[in-house]
């Protein structure tokens, strides 16, 4: 069963008795050609209602939405190989964060990213993505073997944020970010970011220091989610969809800043409206970047990504 | 003449302190009383700053001013400020109930400062040291780009002259108005953190209440040695956040220096009146 978020609601219907169709009687039954010919034109034009100008809010949905490929969907259907390392080797083993080795195009190296879960069951043993110190520290042990070993780095964004918990505080939820940002700063061998989904601030970045970080198109990231950047400024929760065009947390906005490189095209209407697609948009710029920087000394590829990072920042220097 | 005269026609009748009327501005400029967030006493405001603003009651450490950090820590005469000519751009054009321009240049107009954050290099009982300050008072101590590309300076100060570096924290985290580009200081912070420490200098960090968010989560944490005021509230969420998502009453004393200290988090609760000689102590040992 697919999932409508409610600016989507109206294609229900409609997508729904075409599903029926193709499963029942198979697309080609000409008893239906008209039927589904009619179908055809009315979903498309209510794609383009639906979808052709979606609103920063809108988009903040899209970058939620249940039926968006995760991080484990692009590594089982993008790279081949994956192979999970579990556990931090001090606490546990913390499901929200996934990490190991898997390889692409004949290259090896290390993927980390935080994970979702798409029903119910599988969201309360993510933590909806929302990871624990532990989860953090796995990802420094699965990137430090990487660096050890000369192989790249891939991580996926896409998280609520860290976990707001006490033993997430009692564990040093600030310290294991803090360190997994340092601990990014010292590595020699090329780092790709890939933003999927939700970009949520500390426990985003956590992971986020590449030499590279690209972006799906409707993925956003942002210093702190729109409703609790409301409760805070407006005093009022409801209003995030205020918030949201303030933040300016879309990947456009994030591409003008030149806080990512690249600007990963989605599928009309979205990543989970057509998974295959998806994956075939972030093959090419994945492969061209990996492959270019591979071609950078280790002391190149630390001095690059220190630099990009250097230069974040806007404000007037009045000497 | 004249003006005694004049003078003495504004002096007001002598009137009865309304209590109630008190408790209601305690803490505010004006009161002359000040309410102990830590155990809720009202206390009289002048006798707090006589003690270096600290609770009588439950030695709560109140926050203080940066002038009154600067001359509580270095010795006298020898702090130099250093970047002060870095100002704030409202970049997002940013507006909420208020735009950021706007809260920026009252901000500034009221305090006469340009942002939240003073850095200089001065010298702890002859030991000398490059520091940066937040400034609680501006916005919250929050951090944007000018506090963030201050600190960095700090840093890289400290790097090419082989100086040790000491940052006093006391913020509420990310400054919103900055979006994106205020979570990122915290990577760009942290990179310069790295490469002082591959240096070998030391990195000191003294947190006092509150320490949060993203502050926390980058600078504030990966001190060498990592020093805090008594009670002090250091954390990543706020308390308030962790209470609405996990549904719980929180522990007795959560967050604060001591229950971090428990937890292995820092290396020491540091008294403010004994700070100094605290500092001075780790440093003569350190360099
Ligand atoms: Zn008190």
């Amino acid at each position: 069963m697919r999932y409508y978020l409610d600016f989507e609601k109206k294609l229900e219907p409609l997508e729904r008795r075409m599903l029926e169709i193709e499963r029942f009687y198979g697309v080609n039954d000409p008893r239906y050609a008209k039927e589904i010919a009619a179908l055809s034109k009315r979903i498309s034009k209510l794609e383009k209602e639906i979808y052709g100008d979606l609103t920063n809010w809108h988009r903040l949905q899209v970058s939620r939405h249940l039926d968006r490929p995760h991080t484990l969907d692009y590594i089982g259907n993008i790279f081949t190989g994956f192979t999970e390392f579990h556990g931090d080797r001090k606490f546990k083993d913390d499901p929200a964060l996934v990490a190991g080795f898997a390889s692409y195009e004949d290259i090896s190296f290390a993927v980390v990213g935080q994970q979702k879960g798409k029903n119910v069951r599988e969201m309360a043993y993510r933590n909806f993505g929302m990871a624990h110190p532990d989860g953090y520290r796995k990802a420094v042990r699965v990137m430090d073997m990487a660096n050890r070993w000369g192989k790249p780095i891939i991580t996926f964004i896409d998280t609520p944020g860290a976990f707001p918990g006490v033993g997430a505080e009692e564990r040093g939820q600030a310290e294991a970010i803090a360190s997994s940002i340092l601990f990014m700063f010292s590595l020699s061998v090329p780092v790709i970011t890939v933003v999927i989904g939700e970009g949520g601030s500390g426990g985003a970045l956590a992971i986020g220091v590449g030499n590279k970080i690209l972006m799906l198109e409707n993925a956003t990231y942002s210093v702190i989610s729109p409703e609790g950047c409301a409760a805070i400024l407006w005093r009022d929760g409801s209003k995030g969809s205020l918030a949201a065009d303030a933040l300016k947390p879309t990947s456009h906005d994030l591409h003008k800043l030149k806080v990512i490189d690249e600007v990963i095209k989605e599928p009309f209407g979205g990543a989970h409206r057509d998974w295959q697609q998806t994956f075939s948009n972030i093959r090419e710029p994945l492969s061209r970047h990996l492959k270019e920087l591979m071609g950078f000394s280790q002391d190149e590829l630390k001095q690059q990504r220190y630099d990009k990072f250097r230069n974040m920042g806007i404000f007037q220097d009045k000497n | 003449m004249s003006l005694f005269r004049k003078k003495e026609k504004e002096i007001k009748p002598h009137k009865e302190i309304d209590i109630q009327k008190e408790i209601k501005n305690a803490g505010k400029e004006e009161s002359l009383w000040i309410k102990c967030s830590s155990c809720q006493e009202l206390l009289y405001r002048k006798e707090v700053e006589r003690n270096q603003h600290v609770c009588l009651k439950c030695l709560y450490h109140f926050p203080i001013t940066v002038e009154n950090r600067i001359t509580l820590t270095f010795d006298e005469g020898t702090f130099s400020e250093l970047f002060n000519n870095i100002e704030p751009v409202d970049f997002l054009k940013f507006k909420d109930t208020k735009s950021y321009k706007t809260r920026l240049e009252e901000t500034q107009e009221s305090l006469k400062k340009k942002d939240a954050m003073i850095c200089g290099r001065g010298k702890i009982n002859r030991i000398e040291v490059v520091a940066a300050i937040f400034d609680f008072s501006f916005m919250g101590g929050s951090l944007g780009s000018v506090v963030g590309e201050k600190i960095t300076r700090t840093l890289e100060e400290g790097a090419s002259t082989k100086t040790p570096v000491i940052l006093f924290c006391s913020s509420g985290g990310a400054r919103m108005q900055e979006g994106i580009i205020s979570l990122m200081q915290m990577s760009k912070v942290s990179g310069a953190i790295y490469r002082l420490k591959s240096l070998g200098i030391p990195y000191l960090t003294v947190l006092t209440d509150p320490t949060l968010g993203g502050v926390t989560a980058s600078m504030a944490m990966l001190g060498d040695i990592i020093i805090a005021e008594p009670k002090a509230m250091i954390g990543f969420a706020g308390p308030r956040v962790i209470k609405e998502t996990i549904k719980e009453e929180l522990p007795p004393g959560f967050q604060r220096a001591e229950y971090l200290l428990d937890h292995g988090m820092i290396d020491m609760i540091s008294p403010r009146k004994e700070l100094k000689q605290c500092l001075h102590r780790i440093l003569s040992l350190i360099t």
